[in-house]
């Protein structure tokens, strides 16, 4: 077995101390950087993935894997900025003005940063000034918003609102998500998409970060 | 601890047997088959010999009961423990001897043939709750007088676990027999590891017929297990009232009882049954009927009250169609059951009185079973005491996830079940497609049987189990068994 998939395995084990382990061995061997993060780490994720979508591995087991993920790109992080590789995309997440609730919206964070994504968690009560201040200043791509309450998803609108007038939108991809929300829902506001768990959350930043 | 459910309280069983065992003795049983009666009469049972009834006395009963196995366990095709019936082990099998399949394609019913057969001995090699085949439906496509054997030839032939099944002749038993011998190598073998039970039905009321008799004779012989079906039908063929006809029950099961153990003393045998409530106003014998599971429940009591494995028809339904009413009556009676602690539970898969079998349903029925295995484990501190730490962490954390505690428990505190049931939010259920549970159960079933691999059981044995089916078909004019796809 070659470090690169020994890297992919150890990841899928859920693994952080031999994936950070093996990324440094790979450094040091002078294997491509972007060859470590595809074929290594972001191979092992997808893998995770599937199976999790199969019913293989449960949540805690892609959580895991996520975390080991994370202690690869920490290393990979400093390399990759310094050979001017980008990263697959940066995602601006939070919960909306007024809602507290952070569960779900902490699980797609932790899904989207698994899946190779920088995100950038504003955590909750957010308003819509910071959402599309701080997509702004970090040139991200996606911002995603959440909401658990039926009073607080109006905002979602009023941050779509706001980036017309700023002449955000159709630039940024707004994406929306939590229990009382609905693809229709999503549509109505002007939402690019609706995601209804961290799964689809990852596979629609993917879509639109032209990776299939 | 172990959750568990009661019917009748000690004193009514004790009433119950003893009217039973004095029906048997002062009404007596009608037998239809020489033999037994030769043997009954040498055992000191006195029969009218116009009638055929035989007078059992209080003594036989005694000693077939001291002789009776408390226990036994079933055997795969490879001599692997596969069922252990015994105490409060609960066990599934499919329901068995359909005439009809549901055709999942059509969603008419119609006669099963060979290759449906073999589809669902190949399914049945995926039902991971259901710990023995039966032989579920009869086939259409070769001779009557060797439907039964043919499906133990098939089920023996694709799939390892253990069999439950039964004669429907007296010649059908000498093939059965070998082929059962053919896997273990010799009749000592089989009599250690038995590898199938055989069904023995009375005929309510208080009879057995030359067949069933025959049956007990020749399973006796070779150790092999039986389980007693007796039927009473509440307001029609026995009292209308469940301790009328739990008297009955008891009568006709344990007449079966003394003439196993009066052939070969440790016979292992189960105490069983299949009785119904019978429906005044529609002439049918509902197995969904809340009275039905009542009796199968309180009889298996009496079973175990009298120290012996237990069997029921339960966990089946009357409907005609993978619909509501059957997911209600088979898992209302699964859970029933499993409560009860009966040990060998046949229902899964079937439909419409015992007559029709579905394989969607059998899908379906193995995630009831699934649950119902879960509930009887109870509920069981693990690490919980002291509490403290765990919320400690999950203050700390936010969630408890990817905690250590979380990950050792996750699969024992619950039971996953398979993509029959939908357990996804209703975005991802419509992105899925918006399927029905028959769709969903079709789709697994598809799924299931591509992944089917042939057993490990010898090249050999399975040419002479061919060769032993053969020469059975033959003697019935039948030049080849039927083409399997």
């Amino acid at each position: 077995m070659t470090v690169i998939q020994e890297l992919s395995e150890q990841l899928q084990q859920g693994n952080p101390k031999n994936v950070a382990e093996l990324t440094r061995q790979a450094i040091n061997e002078n294997i491509d950087i972007k060859t470590i993060l595809d074929k290594g780490l972001i191979a092992g994720m997808s893998v995770i993935g599937e199976k999790f979508k199969a019913h293989e591995i449960f949540l805690p087991h892609v959580l895991l894997a996520a975390k080991a993920m994370y202690a690869g790109m920490d290393l990979l992080k400093p390399l990759l900025l310094k050979e001017g590789i980008p990263t697959r995309g940066k995602v601006i997440i939070g919960s909306v003005q007024g809602d507290l609730h952070d569960i779900g919206k902490n699980l797609v964070a932790i899904m989207l940063k698994g899946a190779g994504f920088e995100v950038i968690d504003l955590g909750n009560d957010v308003s819509p000034e910071k959402f599309l201040d701080t997509a702004e200043k970090e040139n991200a791509g996606v911002v995603g918003m959440s909401a658990l309450l039926t009073t607080t998803m109006p905002v979602m609108k009023k941050v779509i609102d706001l980036a017309r007038a700023r002449g955000l939108y159709g630039k940024k991809r707004f994406i929306v998500g939590g229990a009382p929300l609905s693809s229709e829902y999503a549509k109505e506001i002007g939402a690019d998409a609706y995601c209804f768990d961290g799964v689809s959350a990852v596979e629609t930043v993917k879509r639109f970060a032209g990776i299939f | 601890m172990r959750p568990a459910i009661r019917f009748l309280g000690d004193e009514l069983i004790e009433r119950i047997v003893s009217e039973g065992r004095h029906i048997m003795c002062k009404l007596g049983i009608e037998i239809h088959n020489d033999t037994m009666l030769s043997l009954l009469v040498d055992h000191g049972v006195a029969i009218d010999k116009n009638t055929n009834r035989v007078f059992f006395n209080q003594s036989i009963i005694d000693k077939a009961l001291v002789s009776a196995p408390r226990s036994f366990k079933l055997y795969d095709v490879l001599e692997k423990q596969a069922v252990d019936l015994s105490g409060f082990n609960v066990n599934y099998t499919p329901g068995s001897a359909a005439i009809y399949i549901l055709d999942g394609k059509t969603n008419n019913i119609r006669r099963p043939l060979a290759n449906d057969y073999t589809q669902y001995v190949k399914l049945m090699c995926k039902m991971n709750n259901i710990a023995s085949q039966s032989t579920a439906m009869v086939p259409a496509d070769v001779h009557e007088k060797i439907s039964d054997s043919y499906r133990l030839y098939l089920s023996l032939l694709f799939c390892e676990k253990p069999v439950v099944t039964g004669a429907f002749t007296i010649e059908a038993f000498e093939v059965m027999k070998n082929l059962q011998v053919a896997i273990r190598g010799s009749i000592e073998n089989l009599a250690a590891k038995p590898l199938t039970i055989f069904s023995c039905c009375p005929t309510s009321p208080l009879k057995w017929s030359d067949v069933t008799s025959q049956n007990l004779i020749d399973c006796a012989k070779y150790s092999i297990p039986v389980e007693y079906i007796s039927m009473p039908l509440s307001g029609f063929m026995s009292p209308v009232t469940l301790v009328g006809t739990l008297i009955q029950h008891t009568a006709e099961t344990l007449s079966g009882l003394v003439m196993s153990q009066i052939v070969n003393p440790g016979t292992p045998i189960l105490y069983g049954g299949s009785p119904a409530f019978f429906d005044v106003r529609y002439e049918t014998t509902p197995m969904g009927s809340i009275s039905t599971m009542m009796i199968d429940c309180a009889y298996n009591e009496i079973g175990k009250y009298l120290g012996l494995p237990t069997q029921a028809y339960i966990g089946l339904s009357d409907a005609k169609h993978l619909d509501a009413q059957a997911g209600l009556e088979s898992s209302m009676g699964a859970t029933l059951a499993a409560l009860a602690g009966i040990n060998n539970i046949s229902g899964p898969g079937m439909l419409d009185f015992e007559s029709c079998f579905s394989l969607e349903k059998l899908v379906v029925d193995n995630e009831i079973c699934g649950m119902t295995l879960q509930m009887i484990k109870g509920i069981e501190p693990k690490e919980d005491f002291p509490s403290q730490p765990i919320f400690e962490e999950l203050l700390k954390e936010k969630h408890l996830l990817i905690s250590d505690h979380t990950l050792k428990y996750l699969k024992g505190e619950e039971y996953y079940p398979g993509k029959v049931l939908s357990r996804a939010n209703r975005s991802r259920w419509e992105e899925e497609g918006s399927t029905t549970i028959s769709e969903r159960a079709a789709n697994e079933i598809d799924k299931m049987i591509k992944q089917w691999h042939p057993t490990l059981l010898g090249d050999d044995i399975k040419k002479e189990l061919t060769q032993l089916m053969e020469k059975e078909a033959q003697k019935y004019g039948m030049s080849k068994l039927p083409q399997i796809n």
